[in-house]
Protein backbone atom coordinates (compact mmCIF):
# COMPACT_ATOMS: atom_id res chain seq x y z
CA UNK A 1 0.00 0.00 0.00
CA UNK A 2 2.87 2.36 0.74
CA UNK A 3 4.15 1.88 -2.82
CA UNK A 4 0.71 2.85 -4.12
CA UNK A 5 0.58 5.92 -1.93
CA UNK A 6 4.09 6.84 -3.01
CA UNK A 7 3.20 6.62 -6.67
CA UNK A 8 0.05 8.66 -6.00
CA UNK A 9 2.09 11.37 -4.40
CA UNK A 10 4.52 11.30 -7.31
CA UNK A 11 1.71 11.63 -9.84
CA UNK A 12 0.17 14.44 -7.84
CA UNK A 13 3.50 16.24 -7.78
CA UNK A 14 4.02 15.85 -11.53
CA UNK A 15 0.49 16.99 -12.46
CA UNK A 16 0.40 19.93 -10.06
CA UNK A 17 4.03 20.94 -10.54
CA UNK A 18 3.92 20.60 -14.32
CA UNK A 19 0.74 22.59 -14.83
CA UNK A 20 1.78 25.19 -12.25
CA UNK A 21 5.11 25.67 -14.03
CA UNK A 22 3.35 26.03 -17.38
CA UNK A 23 0.85 28.54 -15.96
CA UNK A 24 3.60 30.51 -14.22
CA UNK A 25 5.65 30.76 -17.41
CA UNK A 26 2.94 31.34 -20.03
CA UNK A 27 0.19 33.11 -18.09
CA UNK A 28 1.55 34.79 -14.97
CA UNK A 29 5.00 35.87 -16.20
CA UNK A 30 3.69 37.51 -19.42
CA UNK A 31 1.29 39.70 -17.45
CA UNK A 32 4.01 40.72 -15.00
CA UNK A 33 6.24 41.62 -17.94
CA UNK A 34 3.48 43.74 -19.47
CA UNK A 35 3.08 45.49 -16.12
CA UNK A 36 6.84 46.10 -15.91
CA UNK A 37 7.11 47.43 -19.48
CA UNK A 38 4.14 49.74 -18.93
CA UNK A 39 6.37 51.52 -16.39
CA UNK A 40 9.28 52.30 -18.71
CA UNK A 41 9.77 54.53 -21.73
CA UNK A 42 9.94 53.82 -25.44
CA UNK A 43 13.21 54.31 -27.27
CA UNK A 44 14.76 53.45 -30.62
CA UNK A 45 16.69 50.21 -30.50
CA UNK A 46 16.42 46.56 -29.62
CA UNK A 47 14.43 46.06 -27.45
CA UNK A 48 12.49 49.28 -28.10
CA UNK A 49 12.10 50.23 -24.42
CA UNK A 50 14.32 51.36 -21.56
CA UNK A 51 15.21 48.85 -18.81
CA UNK A 52 13.21 48.97 -15.58
CA UNK A 53 16.27 48.29 -13.43
CA UNK A 54 19.76 49.49 -14.23
CA UNK A 55 22.91 48.24 -12.56
CA UNK A 56 25.22 51.14 -11.88
CA UNK A 57 27.93 51.69 -9.32
CA UNK A 58 26.00 50.94 -6.16
CA UNK A 59 24.99 47.66 -4.65
CA UNK A 60 21.37 47.98 -5.70
CA UNK A 61 20.14 48.53 -9.23
CA UNK A 62 18.50 51.87 -9.94
CA UNK A 63 14.74 51.70 -10.41
CA UNK A 64 13.73 53.50 -13.60
CA UNK A 65 9.95 53.13 -13.32
CA UNK A 66 7.67 55.99 -14.28
CA UNK A 67 3.93 56.39 -14.51
CA UNK A 68 4.32 58.70 -17.51
CA UNK A 69 2.51 56.27 -19.83
CA UNK A 70 -0.53 56.18 -17.55
CA UNK A 71 -0.50 59.97 -17.29
CA UNK A 72 -0.50 60.12 -21.11
CA UNK A 73 -3.49 57.77 -21.22
CA UNK A 74 -5.33 59.85 -18.63
CA UNK A 75 -4.68 63.21 -20.30
CA UNK A 76 -4.62 62.67 -24.06
CA UNK A 77 -8.16 63.15 -25.47
CA UNK A 78 -7.52 60.41 -28.07
CA UNK A 79 -7.12 57.72 -25.41
CA UNK A 80 -9.91 59.05 -23.23
CA UNK A 81 -12.15 58.94 -26.29
CA UNK A 82 -11.04 55.35 -26.95
CA UNK A 83 -11.92 54.31 -23.38
CA UNK A 84 -15.28 56.06 -23.57
CA UNK A 85 -16.27 54.69 -26.97
CA UNK A 86 -15.13 51.14 -26.13
CA UNK A 87 -17.32 51.15 -23.03
CA UNK A 88 -20.21 52.77 -24.90
CA UNK A 89 -20.09 50.50 -27.97
CA UNK A 90 -19.62 47.31 -25.92
CA UNK A 91 -22.51 48.29 -23.61
CA UNK A 92 -25.00 49.22 -26.32
CA UNK A 93 -24.04 46.29 -28.55
CA UNK A 94 -24.56 43.92 -25.60
CA UNK A 95 -27.97 45.54 -25.02
CA UNK A 96 -28.97 45.05 -28.68
CA UNK A 97 -27.74 41.45 -28.48
CA UNK A 98 -30.04 41.01 -25.47
CA UNK A 99 -33.03 42.35 -27.42
CA UNK A 100 -32.31 39.94 -30.30
CA UNK A 101 -31.40 36.96 -28.12
CA UNK A 102 -34.17 37.08 -25.51
CA UNK A 103 -37.07 36.21 -27.83
CA UNK A 104 -34.99 33.39 -29.34
CA UNK A 105 -34.07 31.93 -25.94
CA UNK A 106 -37.72 32.26 -24.91
CA UNK A 107 -38.97 30.52 -28.05
CA UNK A 108 -36.51 27.66 -27.59
CA UNK A 109 -37.43 27.28 -23.91
CA UNK A 110 -41.11 27.03 -24.89
CA UNK A 111 -40.53 24.61 -27.77
CA UNK A 112 -41.28 20.89 -27.46
CA UNK A 113 -38.66 19.31 -25.15
CA UNK A 114 -37.57 16.94 -27.92
CA UNK A 115 -36.84 19.86 -30.27
CA UNK A 116 -34.89 21.98 -27.78
CA UNK A 117 -31.44 20.41 -28.05
CA UNK A 118 -31.54 20.59 -31.85
CA UNK A 119 -32.62 24.24 -31.77
CA UNK A 120 -29.80 25.04 -29.32
CA UNK A 121 -27.30 23.21 -31.51
CA UNK A 122 -28.33 25.50 -34.39
CA UNK A 123 -27.49 28.53 -32.21
CA UNK A 124 -24.04 27.20 -31.35
CA UNK A 125 -23.09 25.79 -34.76
CA UNK A 126 -22.05 29.08 -36.47
CA UNK A 127 -19.72 29.62 -33.54
CA UNK A 128 -17.53 26.79 -34.82
CA UNK A 129 -16.98 28.45 -38.19
CA UNK A 130 -14.20 30.97 -38.41
CA UNK A 131 -14.82 34.26 -36.63
CA UNK A 132 -12.88 36.07 -39.36
CA UNK A 133 -15.08 34.53 -42.06
CA UNK A 134 -18.25 35.54 -40.23
CA UNK A 135 -17.07 39.15 -39.99
CA UNK A 136 -15.98 39.04 -43.65
CA UNK A 137 -19.49 37.90 -44.63
CA UNK A 138 -20.84 41.17 -43.24
CA UNK A 139 -18.16 43.22 -45.03
CA UNK A 140 -19.53 41.81 -48.23
CA UNK A 141 -23.19 42.41 -47.34
CA UNK A 142 -22.69 45.98 -46.10
CA UNK A 143 -20.48 47.08 -48.98
CA UNK A 144 -21.64 49.96 -51.21
CA UNK A 145 -22.24 47.34 -53.95
CA UNK A 146 -23.27 44.75 -51.39
CA UNK A 147 -26.47 42.77 -51.45
CA UNK A 148 -28.28 44.97 -48.93
CA UNK A 149 -27.70 48.16 -50.92
CA UNK A 150 -28.45 46.44 -54.23
CA UNK A 151 -31.76 45.08 -52.91
CA UNK A 152 -32.78 48.40 -51.37
CA UNK A 153 -32.05 50.22 -54.66
CA UNK A 154 -33.95 47.60 -56.70
CA UNK A 155 -36.92 47.93 -54.37
CA UNK A 156 -36.82 51.69 -54.85
CA UNK A 157 -36.35 52.43 -51.13
CA UNK A 158 -33.18 54.40 -51.81
CA UNK A 159 -31.55 55.82 -54.93
CA UNK A 160 -27.98 56.16 -53.68
CA UNK A 161 -26.19 53.34 -51.82
CA UNK A 162 -26.11 53.86 -48.06
CA UNK A 163 -22.76 54.07 -46.29
CA UNK A 164 -23.19 50.99 -44.08
CA UNK A 165 -19.65 49.68 -43.91
CA UNK A 166 -17.04 51.56 -41.86
CA UNK A 167 -19.63 52.90 -39.46
CA UNK A 168 -20.38 52.40 -35.80
CA UNK A 169 -23.61 50.75 -36.88
CA UNK A 170 -21.59 48.03 -38.63
CA UNK A 171 -19.48 47.50 -35.48
CA UNK A 172 -22.63 47.01 -33.39
CA UNK A 173 -24.03 44.62 -35.98
CA UNK A 174 -20.79 42.64 -36.04
CA UNK A 175 -20.76 42.26 -32.25
CA UNK A 176 -24.44 41.22 -32.12
CA UNK A 177 -23.89 38.67 -34.87
CA UNK A 178 -20.67 37.21 -33.46
CA UNK A 179 -21.64 36.99 -29.81
CA UNK A 180 -25.33 36.02 -30.07
CA UNK A 181 -24.80 32.47 -28.67
CA UNK A 182 -23.18 33.93 -25.52
CA UNK A 183 -26.46 35.71 -24.77
CA UNK A 184 -28.95 33.03 -25.84
CA UNK A 185 -27.41 30.23 -23.74
CA UNK A 186 -27.51 31.79 -20.22
CA UNK A 187 -30.99 33.22 -20.78
CA UNK A 188 -32.20 29.86 -22.06
CA UNK A 189 -30.65 28.18 -19.01
CA UNK A 190 -32.77 30.22 -16.57
CA UNK A 191 -35.95 30.10 -18.69
CA UNK A 192 -35.68 26.35 -19.06
CA UNK A 193 -35.74 25.92 -15.29
CA UNK A 194 -38.62 28.33 -14.83
CA UNK A 195 -41.90 27.12 -13.42
CA UNK A 196 -44.37 28.13 -16.15
CA UNK A 197 -47.36 27.55 -13.89
CA UNK A 198 -46.39 30.85 -12.25
CA UNK A 199 -47.32 32.52 -15.52
CA UNK A 200 -50.69 30.75 -15.59
CA UNK A 201 -51.26 31.82 -11.99
CA UNK A 202 -50.54 35.44 -12.93
CA UNK A 203 -52.98 35.22 -15.84
CA UNK A 204 -55.61 33.57 -13.66
CA UNK A 205 -55.27 36.44 -11.24
CA UNK A 206 -56.14 38.83 -14.04
CA UNK A 207 -52.76 39.93 -15.41
CA UNK A 208 -52.60 40.35 -19.19
CA UNK A 209 -49.85 38.47 -21.04
CA UNK A 210 -47.61 41.55 -21.21
CA UNK A 211 -48.08 42.38 -17.56
CA UNK A 212 -47.45 38.73 -16.62
CA UNK A 213 -44.25 38.75 -18.66
CA UNK A 214 -43.10 42.08 -17.21
CA UNK A 215 -43.85 41.18 -13.59
CA UNK A 216 -43.07 37.43 -13.56
CA UNK A 217 -40.95 36.08 -16.44
CA UNK A 218 -38.59 39.02 -16.84
CA UNK A 219 -37.62 39.34 -13.14
CA UNK A 220 -37.11 35.58 -12.90
CA UNK A 221 -34.80 35.58 -15.93
CA UNK A 222 -32.74 38.52 -14.66
CA UNK A 223 -29.70 36.41 -13.59
CA UNK A 224 -29.47 35.00 -17.14
CA UNK A 225 -29.85 38.45 -18.64
CA UNK A 226 -27.05 39.95 -16.54
CA UNK A 227 -24.74 36.96 -17.14
CA UNK A 228 -25.40 37.09 -20.91
CA UNK A 229 -24.91 40.84 -21.01
CA UNK A 230 -21.52 40.51 -19.31
CA UNK A 231 -20.52 37.57 -21.53
CA UNK A 232 -21.01 39.84 -24.55
CA UNK A 233 -19.75 43.06 -22.95
CA UNK A 234 -16.42 41.59 -21.76
CA UNK A 235 -15.09 40.27 -25.09
CA UNK A 236 -16.58 43.22 -27.01
CA UNK A 237 -14.55 45.68 -24.90
CA UNK A 238 -11.19 44.49 -26.18
CA UNK A 239 -12.43 43.41 -29.61
CA UNK A 240 -10.03 44.10 -32.46
CA UNK A 241 -11.19 42.35 -35.65
CA UNK A 242 -14.75 43.72 -35.68
CA UNK A 243 -13.85 47.41 -35.27
CA UNK A 244 -10.92 47.01 -37.65
CA UNK A 245 -12.82 45.37 -40.51
CA UNK A 246 -16.31 46.83 -40.06
CA UNK A 247 -15.60 50.09 -38.24
CA UNK A 248 -13.17 51.81 -40.53
CA UNK A 249 -10.55 54.32 -39.46
CA UNK A 250 -12.93 56.45 -37.41
CA UNK A 251 -13.81 53.82 -34.83
CA UNK A 252 -11.70 54.17 -31.71
CA UNK A 253 -11.82 51.04 -29.59
CA UNK A 254 -9.20 50.00 -27.06
CA UNK A 255 -8.21 46.76 -28.81
CA UNK A 256 -7.65 48.65 -32.03
CA UNK A 257 -5.76 51.54 -30.41
CA UNK A 258 -3.49 49.03 -28.66
CA UNK A 259 -2.82 47.29 -31.99
CA UNK A 260 -1.96 50.61 -33.66
CA UNK A 261 0.33 51.72 -30.81
CA UNK A 262 2.17 48.43 -31.08
CA UNK A 263 2.33 47.74 -34.82
CA UNK A 264 2.30 51.26 -36.32
CA UNK A 265 3.82 53.49 -33.64
CA UNK A 266 6.10 50.81 -32.14
CA UNK A 267 5.39 52.26 -28.71
CA UNK A 268 5.55 49.07 -26.65
CA UNK A 269 5.39 50.75 -23.23
CA UNK A 270 2.29 52.75 -24.12
CA UNK A 271 0.67 49.64 -25.63
CA UNK A 272 1.47 47.84 -22.35
CA UNK A 273 -0.08 50.62 -20.28
CA UNK A 274 -3.21 50.37 -22.45
CA UNK A 275 -3.17 46.60 -21.92
CA UNK A 276 -2.97 46.97 -18.13
CA UNK A 277 -5.85 49.47 -18.13
CA UNK A 278 -7.96 47.24 -20.38
CA UNK A 279 -7.22 44.23 -18.19
CA UNK A 280 -8.27 46.15 -15.07
CA UNK A 281 -11.67 46.96 -16.59
CA UNK A 282 -12.15 43.42 -17.89
CA UNK A 283 -11.21 41.84 -14.56
CA UNK A 284 -13.65 44.05 -12.67
CA UNK A 285 -16.46 43.02 -15.03
CA UNK A 286 -15.39 39.35 -14.80
CA UNK A 287 -15.27 39.43 -10.98
CA UNK A 288 -18.82 40.75 -11.00
CA UNK A 289 -19.87 37.95 -13.37
CA UNK A 290 -18.16 35.31 -11.20
CA UNK A 291 -19.97 36.55 -8.07
CA UNK A 292 -23.25 36.45 -9.97
CA UNK A 293 -22.73 32.91 -11.22
CA UNK A 294 -21.77 31.69 -7.76
CA UNK A 295 -24.85 33.28 -6.24
CA UNK A 296 -26.90 31.56 -8.97
CA UNK A 297 -25.33 28.21 -8.09
CA UNK A 298 -25.98 28.74 -4.40
CA UNK A 299 -29.62 29.58 -5.10
CA UNK A 300 -30.36 26.56 -7.26
CA UNK B 1 -50.54 27.45 -25.83
CA UNK B 2 -52.68 29.28 -28.37
CA UNK B 3 -52.05 29.31 -32.10
CA UNK B 4 -51.18 32.99 -32.32
CA UNK B 5 -48.48 32.64 -29.71
CA UNK B 6 -46.90 29.62 -31.34
CA UNK B 7 -46.87 31.37 -34.72
CA UNK B 8 -45.11 34.30 -33.07
CA UNK B 9 -42.53 32.00 -31.47
CA UNK B 10 -41.89 30.13 -34.72
CA UNK B 11 -41.37 33.36 -36.65
CA UNK B 12 -38.98 34.64 -33.96
CA UNK B 13 -36.87 31.53 -34.48
CA UNK B 14 -37.19 31.79 -38.27
CA UNK B 15 -35.87 35.35 -38.30
CA UNK B 16 -33.18 34.50 -35.74
CA UNK B 17 -31.79 31.57 -37.66
CA UNK B 18 -32.01 33.52 -40.93
CA UNK B 19 -29.90 36.25 -39.30
CA UNK B 20 -27.36 33.64 -38.17
CA UNK B 21 -27.12 31.61 -41.36
CA UNK B 22 -27.99 33.86 -44.32
CA UNK B 23 -24.73 35.86 -44.31
CA UNK B 24 -22.71 32.63 -44.50
CA UNK B 25 -25.04 31.15 -47.11
CA UNK B 26 -24.74 34.26 -49.29
CA UNK B 27 -20.95 34.19 -48.90
CA UNK B 28 -20.89 30.58 -50.13
CA UNK B 29 -23.29 31.34 -52.98
CA UNK B 30 -21.08 34.15 -54.35
CA UNK B 31 -17.98 31.95 -54.22
CA UNK B 32 -19.38 30.28 -57.37
CA UNK B 33 -19.71 33.64 -59.14
CA UNK B 34 -17.44 34.10 -62.15
CA UNK B 35 -17.32 37.90 -61.88
CA UNK B 36 -14.34 39.66 -60.36
CA UNK B 37 -16.79 41.90 -58.50
CA UNK B 38 -17.91 39.71 -55.65
CA UNK B 39 -21.53 40.80 -55.46
CA UNK B 40 -22.32 41.30 -59.16
CA UNK B 41 -23.56 37.96 -60.41
CA UNK B 42 -22.39 36.94 -63.91
CA UNK B 43 -22.53 33.15 -64.20
CA UNK B 44 -21.63 30.11 -62.18
CA UNK B 45 -18.05 28.87 -62.29
CA UNK B 46 -15.33 27.29 -60.19
CA UNK B 47 -12.83 29.90 -61.35
CA UNK B 48 -11.94 31.17 -57.88
CA UNK B 49 -11.41 27.67 -56.55
CA UNK B 50 -8.93 27.07 -59.37
CA UNK B 51 -7.23 30.39 -58.57
CA UNK B 52 -7.02 29.32 -54.94
CA UNK B 53 -5.22 26.09 -55.85
CA UNK B 54 -2.64 28.14 -57.78
CA UNK B 55 -2.11 30.51 -54.89
CA UNK B 56 1.16 29.23 -53.44
CA UNK B 57 1.18 31.70 -50.52
CA UNK B 58 -2.32 30.67 -49.45
CA UNK B 59 -1.53 26.94 -49.65
CA UNK B 60 1.69 27.33 -47.64
CA UNK B 61 -0.18 29.32 -45.03
CA UNK B 62 -2.92 26.70 -44.84
CA UNK B 63 -0.37 23.92 -44.34
CA UNK B 64 1.41 25.90 -41.61
CA UNK B 65 -1.92 26.62 -39.88
CA UNK B 66 -2.91 22.95 -39.90
CA UNK B 67 0.41 21.88 -38.38
CA UNK B 68 0.31 24.61 -35.71
CA UNK B 69 -3.31 23.75 -34.90
CA UNK B 70 -2.65 20.01 -34.63
CA UNK B 71 0.38 20.38 -32.35
CA UNK B 72 -1.09 23.13 -30.17
CA UNK B 73 -4.41 21.25 -29.83
CA UNK B 74 -2.56 18.13 -28.69
CA UNK B 75 -0.58 20.17 -26.15
CA UNK B 76 -3.80 21.86 -25.04
CA UNK B 77 -5.63 18.55 -24.60
CA UNK B 78 -2.77 17.09 -22.52
CA UNK B 79 -2.29 20.19 -20.36
CA UNK B 80 -6.05 20.73 -20.15
CA UNK B 81 -6.50 17.20 -18.81
CA UNK B 82 -3.75 17.77 -16.23
CA UNK B 83 -5.21 21.13 -15.21
CA UNK B 84 -8.72 19.69 -14.98
CA UNK B 85 -7.38 16.92 -12.74
CA UNK B 86 -5.50 19.40 -10.61
CA UNK B 87 -8.63 21.52 -10.14
CA UNK B 88 -11.22 18.79 -9.72
CA UNK B 89 -9.41 15.98 -7.91
CA UNK B 90 -6.08 17.05 -6.48
CA UNK B 91 -7.12 20.44 -5.07
CA UNK B 92 -3.76 22.25 -5.13
CA UNK B 93 -2.68 22.98 -1.58
CA UNK B 94 -1.16 26.27 -2.66
CA UNK B 95 -3.54 29.05 -3.56
CA UNK B 96 -6.51 27.01 -4.74
CA UNK B 97 -8.29 30.11 -6.03
CA UNK B 98 -5.12 31.53 -7.58
CA UNK B 99 -4.47 28.33 -9.50
CA UNK B 100 -8.03 28.28 -10.83
CA UNK B 101 -7.84 31.97 -11.80
CA UNK B 102 -4.61 31.33 -13.74
CA UNK B 103 -6.17 28.40 -15.62
CA UNK B 104 -9.27 30.42 -16.54
CA UNK B 105 -7.57 33.77 -17.22
CA UNK B 106 -7.12 33.31 -21.00
CA UNK B 107 -10.89 32.81 -21.33
CA UNK B 108 -11.69 36.39 -20.39
CA UNK B 109 -8.55 38.31 -21.30
CA UNK B 110 -8.87 40.14 -24.66
CA UNK B 111 -6.90 38.58 -27.51
CA UNK B 112 -4.79 41.70 -28.05
CA UNK B 113 -3.60 41.37 -24.47
CA UNK B 114 -2.74 37.68 -24.76
CA UNK B 115 -0.83 38.42 -27.95
CA UNK B 116 1.06 41.40 -26.56
CA UNK B 117 1.93 39.71 -23.26
CA UNK B 118 3.22 36.51 -24.90
CA UNK B 119 5.24 38.46 -27.45
CA UNK B 120 6.88 40.44 -24.64
CA UNK B 121 7.59 37.17 -22.81
CA UNK B 122 9.32 35.75 -25.91
CA UNK B 123 11.30 38.97 -26.41
CA UNK B 124 12.41 39.11 -22.77
CA UNK B 125 13.29 35.40 -22.72
CA UNK B 126 15.13 35.70 -26.02
CA UNK B 127 17.24 38.55 -24.64
CA UNK B 128 17.86 36.87 -21.30
CA UNK B 129 18.56 33.23 -22.17
CA UNK B 130 18.69 33.19 -25.96
CA UNK B 131 15.49 31.15 -26.31
CA UNK B 132 13.43 31.44 -28.42
CA UNK B 133 16.12 32.65 -30.80
CA UNK B 134 13.52 33.53 -33.43
CA UNK B 135 9.79 33.83 -33.59
CA UNK B 136 7.67 31.77 -35.95
CA UNK B 137 5.76 28.50 -36.02
CA UNK B 138 7.00 27.43 -32.60
CA UNK B 139 6.08 30.63 -30.76
CA UNK B 140 2.63 30.61 -32.42
CA UNK B 141 2.14 26.99 -31.35
CA UNK B 142 3.07 27.76 -27.74
CA UNK B 143 0.82 30.83 -27.70
CA UNK B 144 -2.11 28.83 -29.10
CA UNK B 145 -1.52 26.06 -26.57
CA UNK B 146 -1.73 28.70 -23.82
CA UNK B 147 -5.30 29.72 -24.58
CA UNK B 148 -6.27 26.29 -25.94
CA UNK B 149 -5.41 24.76 -22.55
CA UNK B 150 -7.91 27.02 -20.81
CA UNK B 151 -10.77 25.98 -23.13
CA UNK B 152 -9.81 22.30 -23.02
CA UNK B 153 -9.59 22.40 -19.19
CA UNK B 154 -13.14 23.78 -18.92
CA UNK B 155 -14.60 21.08 -21.19
CA UNK B 156 -12.66 18.22 -19.54
CA UNK B 157 -13.32 19.44 -16.01
CA UNK B 158 -17.07 19.53 -16.67
CA UNK B 159 -16.96 15.85 -17.60
CA UNK B 160 -14.60 14.96 -14.74
CA UNK B 161 -17.01 16.48 -12.23
CA UNK B 162 -19.72 14.09 -13.46
CA UNK B 163 -17.56 10.97 -13.09
CA UNK B 164 -18.17 8.89 -9.99
CA UNK B 165 -15.05 9.04 -7.76
CA UNK B 166 -16.03 5.67 -6.27
CA UNK B 167 -14.89 4.05 -9.55
CA UNK B 168 -11.35 5.17 -8.70
CA UNK B 169 -11.72 3.89 -5.15
CA UNK B 170 -12.95 0.54 -6.44
CA UNK B 171 -9.91 0.27 -8.71
CA UNK B 172 -7.60 1.17 -5.81
CA UNK B 173 -9.20 -1.42 -3.53
CA UNK B 174 -8.74 -4.03 -6.26
CA UNK B 175 -5.05 -3.20 -6.15
CA UNK B 176 -4.56 -0.88 -9.10
CA UNK B 177 -1.89 1.78 -8.72
CA UNK B 178 -3.05 5.40 -9.23
CA UNK B 179 -1.36 5.55 -12.63
CA UNK B 180 -3.00 2.30 -13.71
CA UNK B 181 -6.36 3.53 -12.39
CA UNK B 182 -5.97 6.70 -14.41
CA UNK B 183 -5.00 4.84 -17.57
CA UNK B 184 -7.58 2.04 -17.38
CA UNK B 185 -10.56 3.71 -15.67
CA UNK B 186 -10.56 7.49 -15.75
CA UNK B 187 -8.92 8.14 -19.11
CA UNK B 188 -11.32 5.96 -21.18
CA UNK B 189 -14.29 7.61 -19.46
CA UNK B 190 -12.84 11.06 -20.11
CA UNK B 191 -11.92 10.39 -23.74
CA UNK B 192 -15.01 12.03 -25.35
CA UNK B 193 -14.35 15.22 -23.35
CA UNK B 194 -10.65 15.17 -24.19
CA UNK B 195 -11.54 14.76 -27.88
CA UNK B 196 -14.00 17.66 -27.62
CA UNK B 197 -11.33 19.78 -25.92
CA UNK B 198 -8.86 18.88 -28.66
CA UNK B 199 -11.36 19.82 -31.37
CA UNK B 200 -12.18 23.12 -29.68
CA UNK B 201 -8.50 24.07 -29.32
CA UNK B 202 -7.86 22.97 -32.90
CA UNK B 203 -10.59 25.20 -34.37
CA UNK B 204 -9.60 28.12 -32.12
CA UNK B 205 -6.01 27.83 -33.30
CA UNK B 206 -7.08 27.58 -36.92
CA UNK B 207 -9.13 30.74 -36.47
CA UNK B 208 -6.74 32.98 -34.59
CA UNK B 209 -5.48 36.17 -36.24
CA UNK B 210 -4.69 38.46 -33.34
CA UNK B 211 -2.42 36.37 -31.11
CA UNK B 212 -0.56 34.91 -34.09
CA UNK B 213 0.05 38.39 -35.54
CA UNK B 214 1.76 39.45 -32.32
CA UNK B 215 3.94 36.40 -31.71
CA UNK B 216 4.90 35.50 -35.27
CA UNK B 217 8.18 36.40 -36.87
CA UNK B 218 9.31 37.07 -40.41
CA UNK B 219 8.27 34.36 -42.85
CA UNK B 220 5.72 32.55 -40.71
CA UNK B 221 2.23 33.56 -41.83
CA UNK B 222 -0.69 31.40 -40.80
CA UNK B 223 -3.79 31.21 -42.99
CA UNK B 224 -5.82 33.68 -40.87
CA UNK B 225 -2.95 36.20 -41.04
CA UNK B 226 -2.89 35.95 -44.86
CA UNK B 227 -6.70 36.12 -45.07
CA UNK B 228 -6.83 39.07 -42.70
CA UNK B 229 -4.28 41.14 -44.59
CA UNK B 230 -6.10 40.39 -47.85
CA UNK B 231 -9.53 41.19 -46.39
CA UNK B 232 -8.28 44.49 -44.96
CA UNK B 233 -7.78 45.66 -48.54
CA UNK B 234 -11.38 44.79 -49.44
CA UNK B 235 -13.57 41.88 -50.48
CA UNK B 236 -12.23 39.39 -53.02
CA UNK B 237 -13.90 36.35 -54.62
CA UNK B 238 -10.93 34.12 -53.78
CA UNK B 239 -11.60 34.69 -50.09
CA UNK B 240 -15.20 33.58 -50.67
CA UNK B 241 -13.94 30.34 -52.18
CA UNK B 242 -11.53 29.83 -49.28
CA UNK B 243 -14.26 30.61 -46.74
CA UNK B 244 -16.53 28.02 -48.37
CA UNK B 245 -13.80 25.38 -48.11
CA UNK B 246 -13.16 26.30 -44.46
CA UNK B 247 -16.88 26.04 -43.60
CA UNK B 248 -16.96 22.67 -45.37
CA UNK B 249 -13.86 21.48 -43.49
CA UNK B 250 -15.17 22.48 -40.06
CA UNK B 251 -18.61 21.00 -40.86
CA UNK B 252 -16.96 17.67 -41.72
CA UNK B 253 -14.96 17.75 -38.46
CA UNK B 254 -18.07 18.44 -36.38
CA UNK B 255 -20.11 15.83 -38.25
CA UNK B 256 -17.38 13.24 -37.67
CA UNK B 257 -17.17 14.17 -33.97
CA UNK B 258 -20.97 13.93 -33.59
CA UNK B 259 -21.10 10.54 -35.31
CA UNK B 260 -18.28 9.27 -33.13
CA UNK B 261 -19.98 10.26 -29.87
CA UNK B 262 -23.32 8.84 -31.16
CA UNK B 263 -21.72 5.47 -31.80
CA UNK B 264 -20.13 5.49 -28.33
CA UNK B 265 -23.51 6.05 -26.71
CA UNK B 266 -25.29 3.42 -28.81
Amino acid sequence: MSIVAGEGRGMRRIVLGGTAAWLALFTLAPFLIVLAISLVEARFGVPPYTPLFEWGEGLWPAFNGTIANYLTLASDPLYLEAFASSLRIAATAALITLIVAYPMAYAIARARPSARSGLLMLIILPFWTSFLIRVYAWMELLNANGLINVLLIKLGVITQPLALLNTEFAVHLGIVYSYLPFMVLPIYAVLERMDWTLLEAAEDLGAGPFRAFWRVTLPLSLPGIVAGWLLVFIPALGEFIIPDLLGGPGTLMLGRVLWTEFFSNHDWPLASALAVSLLTIVLMAAAFLYRLLQRGEAAS
Amino acid sequence: MNVRRSIALISVLGFGYAFLYLPIAILIFYSFNDSRLVTVWSHASLRWYAALLDNEQMLDAAWLSLRVAAVSATLSAALGTAAAFALQRLKPFFADRGYEALVMLPLIVPEVLIGLSLLLLFVVLGNAIGWPSERGAMTITLAHATFGTAYAAVVIRARLSQLDPSLDEAAAILGATPWRTFRRVTLPLLMPAIAAGWLLSFTLSLDDVVVASFVTGPGASTLPIVVFSSVRLGVSPQINALATLMVLFVSCLILAATLMTRRKHA
